[in-house]
């Protein structure tokens, strides 16, 4: 491990530039904190506002499509602007050093960034949706034709097939209503079981009824467009030989044929844990959604003392949440340097404590409503693939289980699944979920792949031209 | 694949398998490629099967394509620029910078 | 009928009970199970030290056995047996383990270096007393030859070679002798890390978190666990880790068409690049230091390397003892207790599970172990 320096040029770096990143950058330069914001994207918003400033700027006719909630994000990166804090736009994060040490790179030069604290903002990531055929061309995450819409206002042309659940299921689809896309089919997953299920946690969800008032209206506006809405799907196989060309599914003891050219999947969105992993912090699983979060204290600490988290990457609860989450971090954060006193926090600490509270009550209903199916966790067909980068199928994962592999360490060394560019980012979950299937024990004692730097591909020639001694400014 | 909404933005010439296509500013060489045509944009270096772009975020590490001469560049994380040459990634990279 | 890997309920009795299920622990099982012995492989968890999941694939000669020539004869006979164990393999599993034979090199930068190897290899060969001692010199030419289409650097001014070295999927290689372990009956249960062995009469219990289980004999093959378990049972073994790092490339067009000691392509296509050692007790993280290291000398000795991405990264610790030589040891207090420890365990698999095991079902141990039980490390210190 190399030695942090004595007298780091920051006081905190911020890893992301999200709802969490920006805010937690705003409120910490407002404290009087040095703030470096190390992001991988080429322009603040992270991937719910993402290029929000150019669409708000340029396309204004995108944004009426993308929706108010969308339009919010620009005054944030308005916020961090105003704070004129170093950005390092266009980094990617390669390796975390508890000590105080955050190694990025630009494409051309591996870097070195010091400082006295560290807040991880890396946010979620779409969770896997493994079903037969999800590995064809014209096959994507609904958050990835969002992205296409952001950033270059693009719409699948020919018709859609948007399969899953979850509230983002219904934001995509409204937003390519608005956006004139031909919607083929909307399958949802959600039973009416999961209805039921979810109905004790109204009361509580009331709290942020606007969420609630919003998903109706959503839903509200596709039928009204025409759109087809099959609920209760299973079984669901993306049709097609080396192009998606439409998907097959059961629902209500009938079996539905669909022709589409693009399939958007969705299932939730799950913390990106590539972070937390790599700095060995602990991790819980979530039972209701079926992932695994870093374990964090209050305001985002955590057993490291100079590694704090905030937004998504710490649990899921929306781009407001994560908001108040990063400010109140960085609040926590500035009070450990010693740069507020105990007064100022529980002055300031309380409006974003009250925010947060506001924006998570609504969770626990949307869990209980969406959680993912059995079949999508743990794919009972052998010939699906789970591990995209190396091609393993789920019937691979079981012989390997069967011959001992107790976890996904040994699977790996085993099979090689995680062994890909995306280092165990799409087959992760999946793969504890089979073993947990397969061992007859609980996902939370399986575990999960024990990430290593680089967190993210660098070319050679960066990690033989780097300078590990000094520090350097973006 | 993909079609694009609106046709104000600035014209980016680039070439895609060396066929010269017109892009706009502010796209990802990933959904610049998907736009053209859409359909596979590599091959998998471990059976040759066709995939394309999944996430758009980042995380999936399907966009690989040669960008500019350099293989496996994440085609959703860099955007087009004029004279940009991407070429489809073709299985394993080589180890040579392509001319 | 493979057995199963349910916890083993209390008290079951086996012939043999093999302590480790990484490299070594299952190579001499299957060759405990041809000789008709009843046999279990306790293993620890998933995410646990576990040295066989950090492995280059080399199965090397060259260099190996310095002030040790039984070393040098022990690993001969393993390349020698490779073919036919990794054939067996395959026979069994239908997994082919990529065992490939094709020589190995020791690529050198500069004079000096040059100078260090060729005292070095020289010593090897006369301590050998004049036998053949199949490593020779390359100057760069002839290097350039052997690696056609690779642009060496400057610096490069010859090699070492030897046609005995050779490479394997050290993960193939696991999970095949895994695989025909359970399909010739053997009993593998993880999750039973050992906490300790008792003499029972005149067999043994083993203790493990879920249940004991009852031996005649026991082999400890379990990496660093040795230095706890060792000790009581009368097999005190100087170990220590010894960490060393890897960085793999993403998947690249062949190129690299024999292994060396510091890149070897496999046969998907990534490089594996090393090699380091670096004394950091028991911690098993990278260190930026040390991959900077790895990564300058690999740029400096075939400069195209620059161009690929590195996408992986692990270290592991080695298991290593004072004079870098293996040990397989039987304890005098406790017969019938036996201890194997090596670094090299995917170089000695074949012999583990032709040879070894036969020592261990009791035939009179191979003419190398008389320099490989535990009195040297007495004589050793006492030097």
């Amino acid at each position: 491990m190399s030695a942090p320096k004595n007298d780091p040029e920051y006081d905190l770096a911020i890893i992301g530039a999200g709802p969490a990143g920006m805010a937690a950058a705003h409120e910490a330069r407002n404290l009087g904190l040095m703030v470096c914001v190390i992001d991988e994207q080429d322009g603040p918003g992270g991937q719910i506002y993402r290029d929000v400033e150019h669409v708000a700027m340029k396309r204004a006719h995108d944004l009426d499509v993308l929706g108010p909630d969308y339009k919010y994000g620009f005054g944030l990166v308005d916020g961090l602007r105003a704070t004129g804090v170093t950005h390092l736009k266009g980094h990617t994060v390669w390796q975390i050093e508890a000590a105080g040490t955050v190694w990025c790179s630009d494409g051309e030069k591996a870097k070195r960034i010091d400082a006295r604290r560290i807040l991880l903002a890396t946010g979620a990531m779409e969770r896997p949706v493994p079903v037969p055929g999800w590995t064809l061309p014209g096959v994507m995450t609904a958050g990835a034709a969002q992205i296409l819409m952001k950033s270059a206002g693009m719409v699948p042309s020919g018709p859609i097939a948007i399969c899953g659940s979850g509230p983002l299921l219904l934001l995509i689809a409204d937003q390519l209503v608005r956006a004139g896309a031909n919607i083929a089919v909307i399958c949802e997953t959600t039973t009416f079981g999961d209805y039921l299920r979810a109905a004790p946690k109204l009361p509580e969800a009331m709290r942020g009824f606007e969420y609630l008032l919003k998903g109706l209206a959503m839903r509200r506006r596709i039928k009204a467009a025409g759109v087809r809405i099959v609920g209760g799907i299973s079984a669901l196989r993306i049709d097609g030989s080396d192009r998606a060309e439409g998907v097959s599914f059961k629902s209500g003891g009938r079996e539905y044929s669909v022709a589409a050219s693009t399939v958007l999947l969705h299932q939730g969105v799950v913390p990106n844990t590539q972070a937390s992993r790599q700095l060995r912090l602990d991790h819980l699983w979530h039972d209701t959604q079926h992932y695994w979060y870093p374990k964090t204290g209050a305001h985002g600490a955590t057993a490291l003392e100079n590694i704090f988290i905030a937004g998504d990457g710490a649990g899921v609860f929306g781009a407001r949440a994560a908001e108040a989450s990063g400010r109140l971090s960085a609040l926590k954060i500035a009070l450990s340097l010693g740069r507020i006193k105990e007064a100022d926090f529980d002055l300031k600490a309380p409006p974003w404590q009250t925010e947060l509270k506001h924006h998570r009550a609504v969770r626990p209903l949307l869990d209980a409503l969406f959680p993912p199916p059995a079949e999508i966790l743990n794919p009972p067909g052998d010939e699906t693939i789970v591990c995209r980068c190396e091609e393993i199928t789920a019937g691979d994962i079981r012989k390997a289980a069967r011959l001992g592999a107790p976890g996904p360490n040994q699977l790996k060394a085993f099979l090689r699944a995680g062994m890909g560019p995306c280092q165990g980012r799409m087959c992760g979950l999946t793969v504890t979920e089979i073993l947990a299937a397969a061992h007859g024990k609980p996902p939370a004692e399986i575990g999960a792949y024990r990430i290593r730097p680089p967190m993210k591909p660098l070319s050679l020639a960066e990690l033989a031209d780097m300078d590990v001694t000094e520090g350097e400014a973006g | 694949m993909l079609k694009r909404r609106h046709s104000d933005a600035a014209v980016v010439h680039i070439l895609i398998d060396g066929v010269a296509v017109e892009a706009r500013a502010g796209e990802s060489a990933a959904a610049a490629v998907l736009a053209h045509d859409g359909g596979a944009t590599r091959t998998t270096p471990v059976s040759g099967a066709p995939r394309a772009p999944y996430c758009m975020m980042g995380v999936c590490f399907e966009c690989l394509m040669e960008i500019d001469g350099v293989a496996n560049r994440q085609g959703c994380m860099v955007r087009v620029a004029e004279g940009m040459s991407i070429r489809r990634q073709q299985g394993a990279r080589a180890l040579e910078r392509e001319a | 009928m493979p057995q199963s890997t349910a916890p083993a309920r209390s008290k079951e009795t086996f012939d043999v009970a093999v302590i480790g299920g990484g490299m070594i622990g299952p190579a001499v099982s299957l060759g405990l199970l041809e000789r008709g012995l009843k046999v279990c492989i306790l293993d620890e968890g998933d995410d646990v030290l576990r040295v066989a999941r950090g492995n280059f694939g080399l199965v090397w000669f060259q260099g190996k056995g310095f002030n040790m020539p039984r070393y040098v004869d022990w690993t001969r006979r393993s390349a020698t047996l490779y073919p036919d164990f990794a054939r067996e393999l395959q026979e069994h599993t239908g997994v082919d383990i990529g065992h490939a034979n094709p020589g190995g090199l020791e690529l050198l930068l500069g004079d000096e270096e040059e100078a260090h190897r060729r005292h070095f290899i020289g010593q090897i060969y006369q301590q050998g007393g004049g036998k053949e001692y199949e490593v020779e010199f390359l100057d760069r030419k002839q290097v350039e030859d052997m690696l056609p289409g690779v642009k060496l650097g400057d610096e490069v001014t010859g090699a070492s070679y030897s046609p005995v070295d050779g490479h394997v999927n050290p993960l193939f290689l696991l999970r095949a002798m895994h695989a025909h372990f359970q399909q010739a009956g053997g009993s593998y249960l993880p999750h039973h890390r050992v906490s300790a062995v008792n003499r029972n009469g005149a067999a043994y219990d083993v203790l493990t978190e879920a249940g004991t289980v009852s031996a005649a004999k026991v082999v400890i093959a379990a990496g660093h666990g040795l230095k706890q378990l060792g000790p009581p049972l009368g097999l005190d073994i100087p170990i220590r880790p010894q960490r060393g790092h890897i960085l793999v490339t993403e998947r690249t067009q062949p190129i690299l068409p024999m292994p060396m000691s510091a890149f070897r392509q496999t046969a998907e296509g990534s490089i594996m690049l090393g090699v380091s050692a670096e004394e950091a007790g028991y911690d098993d993280g990278i260190d930026t230091q040390t991959v900077a290291t790895i990564a300058r000398r690999a740029a400096r000795t075939i400069p195209a390397l620059r161009n690929l991405n590195i996408v992986r990264s692990w270290a592991a610790l080695r298991v290593l003892t004072p004079d870098k030589c293996p040990v397989y040891a039987q304890s005098r207090s406790h017969p019938g207790v036996y201890a194997i420890a090596s670094h090299s365990g995917v170089t000695l698999a074949a012999v583990n599970a032709k040879v070894a095991s036969n020592w261990i079902a009791g035939d009179p141990a191979p003419e190398e172990f008389d320099a490989f039980g535990l009195e040297r490390f007495d004589a050793q210190k006492t030097a």
